[in-house]
């Protein structure tokens, strides 16, 4: 069985999924319970000065019966510094070998920056993480992503925090930017040691359409709240991506954050980059029994793959996203239709015939259909591979336009033809 | 061993003719089944159905949560969609043809979830259809069963006033009278009735009964147009000896008396013999047992692979504890002071394929002999052959003849459901009741 073992700054725990900085690491009684389930460890709750909530805090975008996308608009931990602070120390006492992170969001002055630092690393925690990215309530007090979206003041916070920091700092970034870049490179020149994203994206998740009131309802109203969950794994991938690809930011270790239910997910976090995963939303949903299962794909994958250390494949997928022009216009790929498989569903075809390149024939039957690739026609989108609810019906099979490797770039230089079809 | 009623509790008969295909209890039950719906294009279910409801369509209204746009869906194409969900042998039809069934996994419950969304537009009463303003055309229609419904609805949407002339007293034809009350509660039947109705500019007079009450002639001068939808009769004779004692009952008339009467005062055996395996065969048979017959046997002159009924009615059979006898033919009756005493049958074996594709029973030359009290025919019902020639309609052996408009050679005069086909299910009649509206519509000019 592979070892899952992590060390993120220097920082250890038993496996890499670590619970973000949210509801379920507010207290000592669910970090206990989560450590108890086998979480490595936690982030825990954002602290500051003391807020207020509002009730109600949460909404969903539902697919089917299933949460995919989560939304809040809960503020930082709404309990006294001084109960949280001991709490920490206690859970410290009690499984010294999870990871301890405390997620801090000082008001905007030096001064209390300090004093955050020192009172959070004073419990014996293992790291901080400076939210940078909190999208609701904290902004308009010019905390959290105010901080994130400016490079200037993000820079400067961090810069203050390393000032009396004595133990690894990370820095959580808003996705709420057009890019994560420059608020990433603002942290590093500030001196943060580590970097996690994505925190949560601005949404609104739907209304009631009985009472035309968005959700989350609070009396009547309702703000713009964090969306997060699997909806925004790709949108997390993808910035990942842009930090792990950036020559500026190559030895900085990141957090991946965004989506993670699965342990496939996990794994995609730690192929582009991520030398761990934060989770929220799943835990919320689903409990901390989900750890079980994360942990135990992980390993089995790897053993599968014959690696022995998460290291192995970190970063992996990293250069295989590249630029467009980089793409070889020679590949090509043509669909193919396992007549076997085939359950005559028709979905491909009229994917196809509707949206796509009408590359299907279709040979009408009763009740039964036929459905045949044009290959002349296909263009090998995948668009019917996708829609196809039978496992390997639907294949591409590779149909090399030339032998060599032949970028846009050079296409353009040797004046080939645009029209093909 | 004797004939006798009452055998069982009131609570007892409740619960043995209670619904055997319960609704989804929930809303959330039918979202979830609703959602496991690929939502095929050119669907096999809804070309299996013999009126082309669009299946894919409204299940995906149901789980959209559009219930109304769904129950619209399935009575544009089937009025008596509420009830074609709890009557039809959808294993062959919708549900046969899921493509589920060729990953080799549960078919969509087609009709579950048609029945949910059709259910609740009846009992929420929702007025989902809107008839166009009277144009002064005439139409009648006899029978008010799911041919006639079917045409009627059709033809008021259009315009048209219809007059119905229906024989019993109540709507729904073998809906309501020749159906297992398992299927389909009497209250059901009437609220269909009742919904199909609401739509407005048609009149139903009930106890008018063709050839009686009022004749073909008649009918032709008083309307623009005339529409057919008079069924089939009586349990098709076995022509044995001892056909006329005590004891023998016809299939349809049984279920008629069930239908319309208190369960307690239906009579049934101890040892009950259906002849045939037909739907109705096993509508008989089930309801024998569920009345308190001790023994109930099926007796069917080919193999289980050419049956009529389908496996699930089968099973339904074999659950309540029915027994069956293959390959075997009623040779004749036999009995004791007038009364049902035994049943002889020849012993049969398969020979070459018939007209209807399927091995013909050959008879073997051997016989046995069983100990009954009752016998239940059930092997295909009559044409009213004798209506049909007063009428000078064109017919086969009493089977009205029409052409690819529905239309009989009576001009004016359509016709279509188990009066034409001989008998069919019920959404079979619904389809030959929409085409008869359509070539009334076009005879008619609309």
């Amino acid at each position: 069985m592979a070892n899952l073992q992590s060390t993120f700054l220097g920082i250890k725990s038993p496996n890499p999924f670590w619970l973000a900085s949210a509801p379920p690491t507010d207290k000592k009684t669910n970090v206990i319970r989560a450590f108890e389930a086998g979480w490595g460890g936690v982030v825990w709750k954002t602290l500051g000065t003391q807020v207020k909530n509002v009730s109600s805090r949460y909404s969903a975008l539902n697919y089917g019966r299933k949460a995919v996308g989560f939304n809040n608009i809960e503020l930082i931990s709404d309990r006294p510094l001084e109960v949280n602070l001991r709490e920490i120390r206690e859970v410290l006492k009690l499984f010294p070998d999870r990871a301890m992170i405390i997620s801090l969001m000082a008001d905007n002055n030096r001064k209390n920056w300090h004093e955050m630092v020192k009172k959070a690393q004073d419990t014996g925690a293992h790291g901080l993480e400076l939210n940078f990215g909190c999208p609701h309530g904290m902004v308009e007090r010019g905390m959290g992503a105010a901080v994130g979206q400016d490079p200037e003041i993000a820079k400067m916070v961090v810069e203050w925090v390393m000032e009396v920091a004595n133990i690894p700092v990370i820095t959580k970034l808003t996705p709420n930017v057009h890019s994560a870049v420059p608020g990433a490179i603002a942290a590093f020149e500030g001196g943060t040691n580590g970097l996690s994203l994505i925190n949560t994206i601005q949404s609104v998740t739907g209304i009631d359409l009985d009472t035309l009131i968005p959700n989350p309802n609070v009396g009547g109203q309702s703000v713009f709240g964090g969306y997060c969950g699997p909806a925004v794994k790709p949108i997390a991938l993808k910035m990942v991506t842009t930090i792990a690809q950036e020559e500026r930011l190559r030895n900085i270790p990141i957090s991946g954050i965004g989506g993670v239910t699965t342990w496939k997910d996990a794994v995609e976090f730690m192929l582009l980059g991520a030398s761990n995963v934060q989770v929220c939303t799943a835990a919320m949903i689903y409990g901390f029994k989900i750890v079980t299962d994360l942990c135990d794909g992980m390993s089995n994958w790897m053993d599968e793959r014959g690696y022995t250390s998460i290291n192995d494949f970190v970063g992996l997928s990293v250069p295989r996203i590249t630029k467009w022009e980089q793409l070889d216009i020679n590949f090509h790929i043509e669909a193919n239709i396992n007549q076997e498989k085939c359950i005559h569903c028709g979905l491909c075809y009229i994917s196809c015939e509707d949206t796509s390149h009408q590359a299907i024939t279709v040979e009408r039957g009763n009740p039964y259909n036929t459905y045949t690739i044009k290959e002349e026609e296909c263009v090998g989108c995948n668009l019917c591979k996708i829609v196809c609810p039978v496992n390997d019906c639907i294949t591409m099979v590779e149909h090399r336009k030339g032998s060599e490797y032949l970028n846009w770039i050079e296409y353009q230089k040797r004046g080939l033809p645009l029209n093909d079809h | 061993m004797s004939i006798q009623k009452n055998r069982l509790s009131k609570e007892v008969f409740a619960e043995n003719f209670s619904d055997v295909h319960p609704p989804f209890e929930h809303a959330e039950g039918a979202v979830i089944e609703a959602e496991r719906c690929l939502n095929c294009y050119d669907a096999p279910c809804a070309k299996l159905c013999p009126t082309s409801i669009d299946v894919p369509l409204f299940i995906k209204q149901i789980s959209s949560g559009n219930i109304k746009g769904s129950a619209k869906t399935i009575f544009s194409s089937n009025i008596m969609g509420a009830g074609c969900s709890k009557v039809c042998p959808v294993e062959k039809l919708c549900e046969g043809a899921c493509v589920f069934n060729l990953l080799k996994e549960k078919p969509i419950s087609v009709s579950k979830l048609q029945r949910y969304a059709s259910e609740k537009a009846i009992s929420e009463k929702w007025k989902l259809f809107e008839r166009k303003p009277s144009n002064g055309k005439k139409a009648a229609v006899v029978g008010a069963g799911p041919a006639g419904l079917a045409c009627a609805h059709a033809l008021s949407m259009q315009g048209v006033d219809v007059t119905i002339y229906e024989k019993e007293e109540k709507g729904g034809g073998l809906m309501t009278y020749g159906v297992a009350a398992y299927k389909v509660t009497p209250d059901f039947c009437k609220n269909e009735v009742d919904y199909i109705l609401s739509v407005g500019g048609i009149d139903v007079q009930y106890k008018k009964e063709l050839g009686k009450a009022i004749t073909l002639a008649e009918l032709q001068q008083k309307y623009d147009a005339v529409f057919l939808g008079i069924g089939v009769g009586i349990a098709r004779s076995l022509d044995i000896p001892g056909e006329e004692l005590d004891g023998v009952a016809d299939a349809i008339s049984f279920i008629y008396d069930l239908r319309t009467n208190d369960y307690s005062s239906i009579a049934v055996g101890d040892k009950v013999a259906v002849i045939g395996m037909g739907m109705t065969a096993i509508d008989a048979a089930t309801q024998s047992k569920r009345l308190g017959a001790k023994e109930v046997t099926m007796i069917y002159r080919r193999t289980e692979n050419e049956k009529p009924c389908t496996d699930v009615e089968l099973d339904l059979a074999k659950l309540d504890g029915c027994s069956f006898i293959w390959l075997a033919s009623p040779k004749e009756i036999i009995g004791e002071n007038g009364k049902v005493k035994k049943l002889v049958c020849s012993k049969m074996k398969l020979g070459e394929p018939d007209a209807s594709g399927r091995r013909a029973p050959v008879d073997s030359g051997e016989t046995f002999t069983i100990d009954v009290d009752m016998v239940i025919k059930a092997a295909g019902q009559m044409p009213y052959e004798e209506i049909v020639n007063k009428s000078s309609v064109q017919n086969k052996n009493g089977k009205i003849s029409i052409n690819e408009k529905s239309e009989t050679n009576l001009k004016g005069v359509f016709a279509g459901g188990d009066s034409v086909n001989g008998g069919k299910e019920v959404v079979d009649a619904v389809q030959a009741g929409k085409d008869g509206a359509k070539g009334i519509l076009e005879y008619l000019g609309l």
